[in-house]
């Protein structure tokens, strides 16, 4: 195995998706500001104003028209990219669902920010989260490096012929966003290489074959059937994405699968988790288990479509389980989105642990390495005891 | 380039006959008029926002359009097409396609004067080369005649009912047709399918200057203004007659009507033929509402000669 020439860079979250914007080098951009995502169509537009991109920017007047220009520019055959967070991501909502209904490849960077009210431009993963049923593929991120790299990535996910959805990449405000990490970038030719030339099934500007897109489909027609094709591209999804992060590993060294299981096989319980906080919740797992306890953990990197098959093969040995959400789902008492899913997964299973969720981190609070120890102590007493006290727990909340 | 009709019939027809819109609509008759301006040797990229063109010309698997069409939402049909034209220079600057393109938006007033208008206006302001093309009937038709910001002060919709304590809408319309013009763009129209010679012409302008272009067309709706279905051009020609519909260009910052009203009628006369004003002509019907039309109509008309440097009779 060669590994490709890589550079050891320190960038901002933000400033490692730039990079990986200008090495995918998109045909049309469409840029609007929000906090905490500006800095990447910032300096993505310093890119474009350097002539180091072909991309034609469009500073569209918001992140409505922003997914719009994107959905005309898929549509006439170019490869199109834009990035929001937040409120920016609740404004596309329409049109999120007509991107992935008309199978229009394209990759958006969301950094991820609560949603008002109260108003709160921090970390949580609930504007994502709100998009979750929206037909979009959604990869989750560590840090800078798995930001570029599940940017790259995305590209070959969404235009691969069996998939054809648009794809999410996800990063954590702030906490991945403006913390400043140690990341290797590759080459721009490599970049190139490895994410080759679009080749788009249909095209608004196919002067050969004049194209309808968006045409009106009502009771007669074949609406149903559209949809249930484009849950069977999801469920394509999970071999391509796992093809292509087992060909990204065999390029960089960095190999990439639906999750990431870590010291699991001699488990008796585990936390599952999203995004950055990964890195906190593996220090403490080794921390634990270097005093001799059984906890493992699982780091979700696919939540859309979401690898049932793989979780339950992952987990169904343990005695219990903690989801840790960054966002709740309002339902009254079904804990956030990650539990839920989880929780139906395992429904058949005949051997499959107690779940416990925790909901933390909401609006940017912190999850110190303390907090994380109070959950997997009291995760601890669930694998021992077999009972479950309080399901659904809220971590870090002032009393 | 000609605007004789035996030129102008010898083009090809770019939206075919066969489609859903009603009998007697204004709407595809604007299209036709506006499509027949279109160069010879371009191909065309036509984006519609929902509404009763959409829905009635590209019934899947079936199309009206001999040329491509997007629809993606009802808001959004000026961001969409930019982002198809950012992508078509990209793309020809790349020198991955070889055809030339013009792109062209057919909206209704709803999803141009109201929901669209944001999307419009960032069109306008970032300079797509795009003729934007509202076929403008005064109120939301495909939802079943509710009112919009271009419907006439005292007309009767669903949601503006004229009652014990209504005489139909309350308020004038908006002057859309100036506020796309105060955003310096290379040409901003107001047409009426009544005067196709006019309406042909401005297309050809539209469709030829560098730059976002703009017309704003009278295409009545006899479903929505109740008045038999074979009166559209009859009406749409009592808009202009009554300077309603006061027809002008604005090319480059110059204002200039193209088409000059002598002996301008009474707005009655077009209005009470119109059964979404009948209430005002009733015996108890508000005639104040009636004087405040002409008044408003007058107002406008005599800024609007101001503007263009005529005359005031």
């Amino acid at each position: 195995m060669v590994i490709a020439k890589s550079n050891t860079l320190a960038l901002q979250g933000t400033e490692a998706v730039a990079l990986a914007m200008k090495q995918i080098n998109p045909d049309m951009v469409a840029a609007y500001p929000i906090t905490p995502q500006t800095e990447i169509v910032q300096g993505f537009s310093q890119f474009v104003a350097d002539g180091e991109v072909d991309t034609h920017l469009v500073n569209v007047e918001s992140e409505h028209s922003a997914m719009s220009a994107c959905i005309g520019g898929a549509s006439a055959g170019g490869r199109v990219m834009t990035a929001t967070s937040s409120q920016g991501l609740a404004l596309m909502w329409e049109l999120l669902y007509i991107a992935s209904g008309l199978r229009l490849p394209m990759v958006m960077p969301n950094v991820n920010r609560t949603l008002s009210a109260p108003i709160n431009i921090h970390c949580d993963h609930s504007d994502s989260m709100g998009a979750r049923d929206a037909g979009w593929i959604h990869l989750f991120s560590e840090n800078a490096q798995e930001a570029y790299d599940n940017t790259l990535q995305a590209v070959r996910i969404s235009e691969h012929p069996q998939v054809r959805l648009p794809v999410m990449v996800l990063l954590d405000g702030f906490i991945i966003s403006h913390s400043l990490d140690r990341m290797e970038s590759l080459e721009d030719s490599t970049v190139k290489e490895f994410v080759d030339v679009f080749k788009p099934e249909f095209s608004l500007l196919d002067a050969k074959t004049p194209t309808c897109i968006g045409a009106f489909d009502g009771l007669y027609g074949y609406f149903f059937e559209f949809k249930r094709q484009q849950e069977e591209a999801m469920r394509n999804a999970f071999q391509v994405v796992k093809d292509v992060g087992k060909e990204y590993g065999e390029l960089t060294g960095r190999p990439y699968g639906v999750f990431e299981a870590f010291g699991l096989e001699d488990a008796e319980f585990a936390i599952i988790v999203l995004g950055s906080a990964a890195g906190t919740v593996r220090h403490e797992v080794e921390c634990m288990r270097s005093r001799g306890i059984p906890i493992g953990m699982i780091k979700l990197r696919l939540f859309r479509p979401f690898p049932a098959n793989e979780l339950i093969e992952a987990v169904s040995h343990l005695k219990a389980v903690a989801v840790f959400d960054r966002s709740d789902t309002f339902a009254g008492g079904m804990g956030g989105p990650v539990f839920t899913d989880l929780r139906s997964a395992l429904y058949e299973s005949e051997k499959k642990p107690l779940m416990v969720n925790y909901i933390y981190g909401l609006g940017g609070r912190d999850l110190p390495v303390e907090l994380i120890n109070k959950a997997a102590t009291e995760l601890e007493q669930v694998a021992q005891s077999g009972q479950v006290k309080e399901k659904i727990n809220y971590l870090g909340l002032k009393e | 380039m000609s605007t004789k009709l035996k030129d102008l019939v010898q083009k090809p027809e770019l939206l075919s006959g066969g489609h859903r819109m009603c009998a007697g609509c204004g709407g595809p008759i604007a299209v036709r008029q506006v499509l027949m301006g279109a160069p010879e040797g371009k191909k065309l990229v036509i984006a519609n926002p929902t509404g009763c063109l959409e829905v009635s010309t590209t019934i899947y698997p079936y199309t009206s359009w001999n040329t491509s069409f997007i629809h993606c939402g009802f808001e959004n049909a000026a961001a969409t097409l930019s982002g198809a034209e950012a992508t078509y220079n990209s793309l020809k600057m790349q020198g991955k396609i070889e055809d030339d393109y013009n792109f062209v938006v057919f909206g209704g007033d709803g999803g141009t004067y109201d929901i669209g208008f944001q999307s419009l206006s960032g069109v306008l302001e970032r300079g797509h080369r795009m003729v934007y093309v509202c076929y403008n009937n005064e109120a939301y038709m495909n939802t079943g005649i509710q009112r919009s910001s271009a419907t006439t002060l005292g007309a009767w919709t669903t949601t503006s009912p004229h009652g014990k304590e209504s005489s139909g809408k309350p308020q004038h319309r908006k002057d859309l047709t100036a506020i796309v013009a105060a955003h310096n763009i290379p040409y901003v129209a107001q047409a009426s399918i009544s005067h196709w010679r006019d309406l042909v012409r401005k297309a050809q302008k539209a469709f030829s200057v560098d730059g976002p272009a703009f017309i704003n067309v009278m295409a009545p709706c006899h479903r929505g203004w109740r008045y038999p279905m074979e009166k559209t051009v009859e009406l749409a020609k009592l808009a202009v007659q009554t300077c309603v519909w006061p027809l002008y260009e604005v090319e480059n910052g110059q204002w200039n009507l193209t088409t000059k009203v002598r002996n301008k009628k009474p707005v009655e006369e077009y209005m009470k033929l119109q059964g979404r004003f009948g209430h005002l002509f009733r015996k108890d019907g508000d005639r104040e509402v009636l004087d405040k039309i002409q008044e408003f109509v007058d107002h406008e008309w005599k800024k609007l000669l101001r503007m263009c440097g005529e005359e005031e009779e």
